[in-house]
């Protein structure tokens, strides 16, 4: 019986339990709340996603509204992989937030920091899930108000303006994505996505439906931090709370990517978006420009956190550069891309919240000798950093492989060879980590410090596992990421 | 002239757009720019407002008398999405402020020049 409203009850837990939180008004006991729920929501897109590629996608009626008219909630295996993504990144960071959030927020924000993000996570699992134009801005709001004030609790006063700008900039973006509904609403009559799709071909030659994609292509790129509307993401990531990047790193962006793929692919089509539109030549000129924009300046950051956060906005070109293809080998490299860089940037971010628990700083000056002092620690950001250049039997192989692959196919191969280059830049910004932490001495001034404790340490290393493991068997990852490429672009279920 | 004039309330609605993005964009004093923000996200209220207008339509309200005759009336779907979107306006506006008094307590200033001043010291 309850797995028919499976759907609703990703949406309705954390909904639920973020007020709860706010009422307990107890740091542990909201923190409590926070993993159960954080589980509870794993447990249920794994049943989701089993039900989606046993018996393709699944429809509900919100309320018992039918579609057109009431909100439908609809899963196929597309969204069904990100809300694996989304509900998996957050279940693995909400044990490791327990002591990080003691270490760096003060006792009496605890509750209404976990309150928050859990409505971050009803905000990022709702846009994905649900099946209705205007229901996605609604939870990209939820989403993003929480974030902002997530990414403001940061111990650096520069986190608060790192919030403000982030706040001005997601609001245009969100009411540019907005615009581009409203144009969509005025010439088909619905906001559902899949009654949207069927109606948009009468109009799709109008110069309204295409003012409303370049809205929603523009807004929805500011959100997911495309070069060069990036400028809002390294100082966000590099300010707030070590748990808010891990958890946002992993996640925010790939739900905006999401939503970009479900409107281009599924609302205007690939023959609109391909014949009408030049987006593809333009995804695929940001795409590689941002690559290298962004892995040259990570090299030049001495902050290590914000220099990770320059390596996501290049990874998101990778992503980008998958999609812009237009194959089914391309989308199915993005895609899993998505899956892939959740893991070894959570991995990454979560070993630097680690580092900066123990040493209270990510400068680069701060961490000479840690490959010995916190040995565990600073091997699973070796590990995460050669997932990052794309060394084999590391995720990040099979991203880059599937993208070489895509451009062979094509026979592009000077796109393969960048793809290539790109990753040499990777090697120098994570080897400038690896030679400072094992081959300096460490700091003589400071006082000694030790490994990180069990409950920062385990979750880093479930990730730096996974990020081995889904290096090797890529069944379950490219599996899913092909017949969500095949349904995106209109060949299967 | 009269495609013009006839779309008037469109028009307002592209002045306030840009006036809205240029304070946002050209404006350095950080509560100035949330009002910009607010100009550029109330602007979108009333595009939705117009696409739901029926020329010569009524309020949509059933009344006795009424309820059968094929009446014309406007399109209440816009003006639902946008009470939400006001919601959302107010929440983002109401969170841009409390952050500026953040910074001004954390700063000092709430012009943006001076703080990016104050960052750039190492």
């Amino acid at each position: 019986m309850i797995a028919a409203h499976y759907p609703a009850l990703q949406i309705a837990l954390p909904l639920i339990a973020a007020p709860l939180c706010v009422l307990l008004r107890r740091g542990t006991w909201a923190w409590l709340v926070t993993v159960a729920v954080s589980w509870t929501a794993l447990y249920v897109s794994v049943q989701l996603l089993l039900q989606v590629l046993a018996s393709g996608p699944i429809s509900y009626e919100l309320g018992g509204w039918a579609a057109p008219w009431g909100i439908e909630y609809r899963v196929d295996s597309v969204n069904a992989f990100v809300l694996l993504i989304v509900s998996g990144i957050s279940a693995i960071s909400a044990p490791y937030a327990y002591k990080s959030v003691i270490h760096e927020i003060p006792e009496h924000q605890h509750y209404l920091f976990y309150s928050a993000y859990l409505l971050c996570l009803t905000g990022l699992l709702g846009i994905v899930i649900t099946g209705d134009a205007f229901n996605v801005f609604v939870f990209l709001e939820i989403s993003s108000l929480s974030s902002y004030v997530l990414i403001s609790l940061g111990k650096d006063r520069k986190a608060v303006t790192a919030a403000y700008q982030y706040l001005v900039m997601g609001t245009i973006g969100a009411t540019f994505f907005l615009i581009g509904v409203g144009l969509i609403y005025a010439m088909t009559g619905t906001l559902n996505m899949a009654d949207i799709a069927n109606r948009i071909d009468q109009v799709q030659n109008t110069r309204t439906v295409l003012a409303a994609f370049a809205f929603i292509t523009v807004g929805l790129g500011l959100k997911l931090a495309l070069f060069p509307l990036h400028l809002w993401l390294p100082n966000a990531y590099a300010y707030a709370p070590s748990v808010v990047t891990v958890f946002l790193a992993a996640t925010a962006t790939k739900v905006a990517i999401y939503t970009m793929l479900r409107f281009v692919f599924t609302l205007f089509g690939t023959d609109f978006a391909l014949d009408v539109t030049l987006l593809a030549e333009f995804l695929m000129a940001l795409a590689l420009v941002g690559v290298f924009a962004a892995s040259i300046t990570a090299i030049f950051q001495n902050n290590i956190k914000r220099m990770l956060a320059y390596s996501s906005v290049a990874q998101v070109g990778y992503m980008m550069l998958g999609v812009s293809f237009f194959s089914v080998t391309g989308l199915t490299g993005g895609i899993v891309h998505l899956f892939n860089h959740a893991m070894m940037k959570g991995a990454l971010f979560m070993a630097l919240g680690a580092i900066f628990f123990r040493v209270g700083s990510v400068h680069i000056d701060r961490i000479r000798g840690l490959g010995k002092q916190m040995p565990f620690t600073m091997f699973a950001f070796v590990i995460g950093g050669l997932s990052l250049i794309g060394i084999p039997l590391t995720v990040g192989f099979i991203s880059k492989w599937y993208l070489i692959l895509a451009a062979l196919e094509r026979g592009w191969w000077p796109i393969a060879g960048l793809v290539l280059l790109s990753s040499l830049l990777a090697i120098v910004y994570v080897w400038r980590v690896v030679e400072v932490a094992y081959f300096r001495d460490p700091p003589t001034n400071h006082p000694k410090v030790t490994e990180a404790p069990l409950s920062l340490l385990v979750p880093t290393w479930i990730l730096v596992l996974a990020n081995i493991y889904f290096g090797v068997d890529t069944t379950l990852t490219v599996g899913v990421a092909d017949t969500a490429a095949k349904v995106l672009l209109g060949l299967g279920q | 002239m009269d495609f013009f004039l006839g779309h008037y309330n469109y028009w307002i609605f592209i002045f306030l757009m840009m006036l809205g993005f240029y304070v946002v964009v050209a404006r350095g004093n950080l509560v100035k720019k949330i009002i910009g923000l607010n100009i550029f996200q109330a602007s979108v209220f009333l595009l939705y407002i117009s696409i739901g207008k029926v020329l010569g339509g009524t309020a949509p309200i059933i009344i006795d008398g009424y309820g059968t005759d094929p009446v014309i009336y406007s399109n209440p779907l816009p003006h639902v999405l946008i009470l939400t979107a006001i919601v959302v306006g107010v929440a983002t506006t109401a969170l841009g402020l409390s952050l500026v008094v953040r910074i001004n307590e954390a700063y000092g200033t709430i012009e943006e020049d001076e703080i990016s001043e104050m960052d750039r010291e190492p």
